[in-house]
Order: C-alpha cells, then sequence, then structure tokens
C-alpha cells in the first residue's frame, strides 16, 4: 500500500469511530488513524498500553521528556483532559472492555475472527507480544487494519489461520486497501461492508481465500 | 522517626542476593531505575538472577548493560526484541540467557497478584496461543480462560519522582507503568528519585503509591 492509500485506510476507519469512543491504536498502521480523528468536532479518546487516556501530538522539538512516550516509546505531548494509571490498570481497562474499539496490524485473519499479528513462526526470530495478546481479545470490537494481500500477492484473509494465533474469534471487522469487510462465527465467508470503487468485485474474490458475500452493499 | 531514605546506593543494592527474582521498572526507557541498576551491577553477590521487565534493554545501557555483565539467568518479559536489543539477542542465540514470554497485561496482573495476596486467576489473554500451551484452562459464563500464577518478586528496583520519608512515592507521566504493581509485589522495594519534599507535603490524595509498598529510596 502506498502512503495515499494508506491515508485513505486510515481516514475511512477513522470515520466509522464514534463520537466519545475510546480508542486503541496499535502500533504501525493503525496510528496514522489518529491524523483522521481530529476532523470536524467529534471527540474520540485515545488509550496507550502504558498508561494514558486522552489525546495527544508527537512532542514537538525541545519539548520531548523520555518520561512521556505512547507505546511505540514515541515522546508525545499530552493535549488537556488526559489521565495517567499504571500498568495493571492499563490492562484492566482492555480485558475489561471498557474500551470501545482496538485498530490492530496484522498477518492474517480467518473469517471466523480469529487473529494473527505476533509472530510469522519464524523459528530464528526471537519472539516478542507485548500487548498485542491483551489487546486482540480486551475491546468490544476489534478493527484490523492491513494490506489485502501479502507481499507475495496471496490472500490474509483465510480460512484457517496458518501463523501462530494472537487471539480466537477477536477480530470484528477486516480493513484494507480493497474495502471493509465483518467476520462472520459461522460458515466460510466476511461479509463486505464497502467496496473500494477503484478495485473490482472480480479481484476482491480473487484475493480473499474465503467466500466474500456482497450482498449487503 | 521513620526515614526511609538512604544515601548509600552500593548498601542499597546489596539487598539483592545470588539467585534472586528482581522486578526492575520500565517501558524501554521511561521509568528505567538506571542509577539502580548501575549500582547493581557492582553488586558481587547479585547473580544468577531472575529480572521481571517489560523489555530487554537497549545498546548497552541499563537492562542491556546488567544483562551483559552476566548476571541474569533467566528474564520474564513481555517484548525483548526492540531496536538495539543487540546483547539481549546475542545472549538468547547462545542459549545462554532462559526467557519467558509473558504478554504484557498477564505481566502487570501476575505482579499485581503477587502483591495482593491472590493465589492464582483466570484471564481470557492469550487462551488459545503458544503462550497458554500446558497450562489450565476453564469456560467460565461462556469464555475461555488461562489460569495464571502470581510472580513471586524479592527485590523491586523503580524509578519514582517525589518521595517523603515515609516512602510515600508519586511518579512522573508514564514512568509510572509498572513501578505500582511491582512495589506491590515484592518483598523488599527500592525507589529512586528525583526529589524528596517534607511529610505533609505531598498531597494525599495523590500520592500514587503508599509507602508500606516501599522499603528504601534514594535521591539520585
Amino acid at each position: 500500500m502506498n502512503t495515499e492509500d494508506r491515508s485513505m485506510l486510515a481516514a475511512r476507519i477513522a470515520g466509522d469511530i464514534p463520537e466519545g469512543a475510546y480508542v486503541n491504536l496499535g502500533i504501525g498502521m493503525p496510528t496514522l488513524v489518529a491524523n483522521h480523528l481530529g476532523e470536524g468536532d467529534k471527540e474520540v479518546i485515545l488509550h496507550t498500553e502504558n498508561g494514558v487516556l486522552g489525546r495527544w501530538i508527537d512532542a514537538p522539538e525541545g519539548e520531548q521528556d523520555p518520561d512521556l512516550v505512547n507505546a511505540g516509546k514515541v515522546p508525545i505531548k499530552l493535549l488537556p483532559g488526559a489521565a495517567i494509571f499504571h500498568h495493571a490498570d492499563s490492562f484492566a481497562m482492555m480485558r475489561g472492555g471498557h474500551l470501545d474499539i482496538c485498530v490492530l496490524g496484522a498477518f492474517q485473519v480467518a473469517c471466523n475472527g480469529d487473529l494473527a499479528n505476533w509472530h510469522t513462526g519464524d523459528p530464528d526470530a526471537i519472539p516478542a507480544v507485548g500487548g498485542a495478546m491483551d489487546l486482540a481479545i480486551g475491546a468490544k470490537q476489534t478493527f484490523v487494519m492491513m494490506d489485502h494481500v501479502d507481499r507475495d500477492g496471496r490472500p490474509k484473509i483465510v480460512p484457517q489461520l496458518t501463523y501462530p494465533p494472537t487471539g480466537l474469534g477477536c477480530v470484528t471487522r477486516i480493513y484494507t486497501n480493497y474495502g471493509t469487510f465483518e467476520t462472520c462465527s459461522d460458515g466460510n465467508k466476511v461479509r463486505a461492508l464497502f467496496v473500494n470503487p477503484a478495485v473490482s468485485r472480480e479481484e476482491i474474490v480473487r484475493s480473499t481465500a474465503v467466500e466474500v458475500d456482497f450482498s449487503g452493499i | 522517626m521513620i526515614d526511609k531514605q538512604t544515601s548509600d546506593l552500593l548498601e542499597v543494592v546489596s539487598r539483592v542476593n545470588e539467585g534472586d527474582t528482581v522486578a526492575i521498572g520500565g517501558f524501554g526507557g521511561a521509568g528505567s531505575p538506571n542509577m539502580l541498576i548501575d549500582a547493581l551491577i557492582k553488586n558481587k553477590n547479585a547473580k544468577n538472577l531472575v529480572i521481571v521487565t517489560n523489555n530487554a534493554g537497549q545498546k548497552e545501557e541499563g537492562i542491556a548493560a546488567l544483562l551483559k555483565a552476566g548476571k541474569v539467568r533467566k528474564i520474564i518479559c513481555s517484548f525483548p526484541r526492540m531496536k538495539d536489543s543487540w546483547v539481549f539477542e546475542d545472549l538468547y542465540r547462545k542459549g545462554e540467557i532462559e526467557l519467558e514470554l509473558v504478554p504484557q497485561g498477564n505481566m502487570a496482573e501476575r505482579l499485581r497478584a503477587s502483591g495482593a495476596g491472590i493465589g492464582a486467576f483466570f484471564t481470557p489473554t492469550g487462551y488459545g496461543t503458544a503462550l497458554a500451551e500446558g497450562k489450565e484452562t476453564r469456560e467460565i459464563d461462556g469464555v475461555n480462560y488461562v489460569l495464571e500464577y502470581p510472580i513471586r518478586v524479592d527485590v523491586a528496583l523503580i524509578k519514582a519522582a517525589v518521595a517523603d520519608r515515609y516512602g510515600n512515592l508519586t511518579y512522573k507521566k508514564t514512568a509510572r507503568n509498572f513501578g505500582p504493581v511491582m512495589a506491590m509485589a515484592a518483598k523488599t522495594t527500592i525507589a529512586e528519585v528525583s526529589e524528596v519534599v517534607e511529610a505533609g507535603q505531598l498531597d494525599p490524595e495523590c500520592v500514587v503509591t503508599p509507602g508500606i509498598y516501599v522499603n528504601v529510596f534514594i535521591k539520585v
């Protein structure tokens, strides 16, 4: 996905996040969603796993404080109205179902909502999980933001994960450069909610390893 | 008179003994008690340690320096693979350090449980994943959970912002992270602080870690 496509995808996700929602944006591409949340007078509260609720920006040069960072360890500057809390409270907020939406990247998503985003399964890789497993199962809704296909053109929406799972049945929606899709707890399919007008339905069907139900659009 | 302040950095870390489990605060560099870690490296008795900490250090500073000094047998950690974590990576590939990888929220809650006298708890995090393999599971009200046990801690090293002589602590912004739960979990908690105030100067409403969880602190 090029920069423009990423930005459009981030804007599409931001547009689906309602006023007043408490939202965690995962490290990497999902952080782009924040750039589009300030549009209009909509107010959304962000959560970062290392213990902040509120709104923030990247800390400007000269205002960087090593003791004030986001989950990606990037120095931030808090905007008025933030709250700070310790790690056990931060993860209680997730696990306890208090967050409305979490947006995560993914290697693969199964049509039943199983998520793989923490480990490629490569035995040589240094394993690291961070908050991925807590986030996956924590929010009321877990959105995935990803390329529709991998670097080799293979579908990332699959009938069953081949990568090690991060969480089972946790993803509710999949946002890709091709469209927006809802996972289904039964059946070997996803339901299309939006199709990128620049991509044909045939291309989507060809690039998705499960059935795509277009009946809702 | 109670006064938990000390000024002897080497004496304070001599409370760490061979084989101890040591929880070390910090989320990356934020809240990392670097003065205490550097002093711990100079403590000859501190070896074969198990450390509990979110990351595995970067470059050759802080936790990375502790690993490089050969003090650590095992690390309990959520995210050891950061940019510049070459010290950990090298030890891990050579099989010279054991890694127990724990989802971050499970690590926080296992520390909290340890300090709160909870015997074990069922959590949904990690169910059906490689990190729950071999663990007891249970379905409760239609949700699948994994049984997780507390992490018992001998000594916690944490960084706080302000202390009074009773050991009441406040923290600075996201440097708070694991500090409060590690202080609860440990038999002995050692804090490095940037400011010490007279008793009564900290608003009791704003104390984050009450002094009952803190044995000794040092101004750095």
